[in-house]
């Protein structure tokens, strides 16, 4: 044991520790003890109600109309952006799967991943400033002129209540797939070459080792990216608080968790029931991350 | 975009010779042309995509409002570089200034302490060293709209809403799972020999940690570092709660499209657009390498 080991392990520890309990933990523990209250937020009285917060909330319309939209970013969007990216990642690496094992991609390869990873970089309201005047509903708005042109109708985007939930679901899939393509593809240059050389000289072609070696392969990190993903899908904010009127888009048509804590928990003061709406995230969260971890467990393949 | 549309040469020049005789498989040939040239016709498609709507709000930074909607894919008739000017006016400057207060204080903070917590993790054994570490880790998981109304109260008890200080902490303390995480793995990876020989020589613990381990995690410490200066630079949810008396960039360009939805200076909104994208594309463009093992390099461990 070396001399002050100990001293050196507390004094490293002790600065970072305190700053994480007070705005990291303490907040997520409170916020299990909020939930079971009526506290207003304002008023430094409150009581003890157990889970009738919970029980509200089965009869609120506006948070099942948020749970609906969010399930169906859920459903939808983790699928579509690990589709595309797959695609994309298949199509830069399939010209020179002969000679490279699959790493090295097509020419321009690095100008894409540039390209297509970008909206990563930018902040949120950024983008759904961008995408809100793309979407404009008049007839030389963006979107609708190059509808018009292709011989369709002009539509109202995100003013129109049965589009506008697409609308930001599109936006999350423009801004994701960069991510999970530089993700796949930097798996699959972790993969050894001599496994597709195996594959070539047994006489499979470029997609049928995509499909039986390299999909196989790539098991565990698609399954982290789903998790990711609908995690993604589950907190979605900024988009909808930016982008939609209201901000909560026409007839609530955009309605989401997120909005709903912030709407309850700082506009209509009531903390303890943002804090129950909160708690179900969680734990929907968390669910949802334990189920497709273990529905999509596979054999672990060591190489 | 110009040196990637060259794809009839994209054949597999070394595949052909290299293919053992007398096989029936078909490397290369005019197959192979056809396949890159379709890829090649999809991705540059997706790129446009990706690409098109930023060039677009760039140059709607130097359009007329009439122009945007008007006329929305002609250039500029006028260059209205006065939209830069409105923009600043309308307290672009004030919040970029809090922007780099805030993410300057909160990276270096951050850094320091996460790096801090990361070595100790990483290289010392000691009860509770596996707790800690899962600690920082499940922070990477929980939503924050779970924490975000008792953060605010937290943080309004402090006396520090709407401060320099009240957000910079609270970055630091949102940003410390992942950056510990990351550095953890990184000094793992670093050799102990070195630490080892200036124990001997009669290095203290934290003078091996700031004189030998820090200079020899440099290229994971920039990794990082850009990571969160990007993402503190774009952070929206925390400071729209903590900080709505002192808007960093993001939320003012928020606050500015609600305005301008009645206002209607749609110029001076690009403007302000283009002012928050260049800074952060210029870093990205520089480090794009190190941007992105930073951002996917946790997801994949």
């Amino acid at each position: 044991m070396r001399h002050g080991q100990y001293r050196f392990i507390v004094g490293f520890l002790i600065v970072p520790l305190a700053l994480y309990g007070v705005f990291v933990i303490s907040p997520f523990i409170q916020a299990f003890y909020y939930s079971m209250t009526n506290w207003t937020g304002v008023s430094p009285e409150f009581e003890f109600i157990g889970l009738r917060n919970f029980e509200n909330l089965m009869d609120d319309s506006l948070f099942l109309k948020a749970l609906r939209n969010n399930a169906v970013l859920l459903a939808v969007m983790p699928v579509a952006v690990i589709l595309l990216a797959l695609t994309f990642a298949f199509l830069l690496n399939v010209g020179r799967q002969g000679s490279g094992g699959g790493v090295k991609g097509v020419r321009g390869s690095g100008f894409y991943k540039l390209a297509f990873f970008m909206p990563q970089v930018l902040a949120v309201p950024v983008i759904a400033v961008i995408w809100a005047v793309i979407f404009d509903p008049t007839p030389t708005g963006l979107v609708n002129s190059v509808m018009r042109r292709l011989g369709f109708g002009s539509s109202g985007w995100l003013a129109d209540p049965d589009l506008a939930l697409y609308c930001v679901l599109w936006v999350l899939v423009w801004g994701s797939v960069g991510f999970y393509l530089v993700l796949f593809n930097a798996a699959m240059s972790a993969i050894p070459r001599d496994i597709f050389e195996a594959a070539l000289l047994d006489g499979a072609g470029r997609v049928t080792t995509f499909f039986r070696v390299t999909i196989p392969l790539l098991w565990d990190t698609i399954q982290t990216a789903w998790v990711y993903l609908a995690i993604l899908a589950l907190d979605v904010y900024a988009l909808v608080a930016v982008m939609t009127a209201g901000p909560g888009g026409p007839d609530n048509s955009t309605q989401v968790i997120s909005l709903q804590i912030a709407q309850n928990g700082f506009q209509f003061g009531r903390a303890g029931y943002a804090s129950a709406i909160g708690v179900i995230l969680f734990f929907v969260t968390l669910i949802i991350a334990a189920i497709m971890l273990r529905a999509t467990r596979r054999e672990r393949i060591e190489y | 975009m110009t040196v990637t549309t060259r794809t009839g040469d994209t054949g597999n020049p070394t595949v052909s010779p290299a293919a053992p005789s007398g096989q029936d498989r078909k490397p290369g040939g005019a197959g192979d042309v056809g396949v890159n040239v379709f890829s090649h016709v999809v991705l540059i498609g997706w790129s446009v995509m990706v690409l098109v709507p930023f060039v677009w709000a760039l140059l709607a930074s130097l359009k007329t409002s009439r122009e945007i909607f008007g006329s929305p894919w002609s250039l500029p008739e006028d260059y209205q570089w006065s939209n830069f000017a409105d923009a600043w006016d309308k307290g672009v400057g004030q919040y970029l200034l809090n922007s780099i207060v805030v993410v300057t204080g909160g990276v270096l903070l951050t850094m320091l302490l996460g790096s801090m917590v990361a070595y100790v993790l990483a290289r010392y054994e000691f009860p509770g060293n596996r707790v800690i570490y899962y600690l920082f880790a499940a922070g990477m998981m929980f939503p924050v709209f779970l924490a975000i109304v008792p953060l605010f109260f937290v943080v309004q008890n402090l006396g520090m809403l709407s401060t320099y200080q009240g957000l910079i902490l609270v970055y630091t303390a949102y940003s410390l799972p992942f950056t510990v995480f990351f550095m953890h793995a990184f000094f793992r990876t670093l050799p102990s020999s070195v630490a080892e020989a200036a124990f001997v020589d009669g290095c203290s613990h934290s003078g091996v940690f700031f004189r030998v381990m820090v200079p020899m995690a440099r290229p994971g410490l920039l990794s990082i570092g850009i990571f969160n200066v990007i993402g503190q630079f774009n952070q929206f949810v925390l400071p729209s709660f903590l900080s709505p008396e002192k808007p960093v960039l993001a939320q003012g360009i928020a606050t500015l499209l609600a305005s301008q939805r009645y206002e209607g200076d749609w110029g001076a909104l690009f403007a302000a657009l283009t002012i928050a994208m260049v800074p952060v594309v210029i870093v990205y463009l520089i480090f794009y390498r190190q941007v992105q093992a930073g951002l996917t390099g946790g997801t994949l461990k």
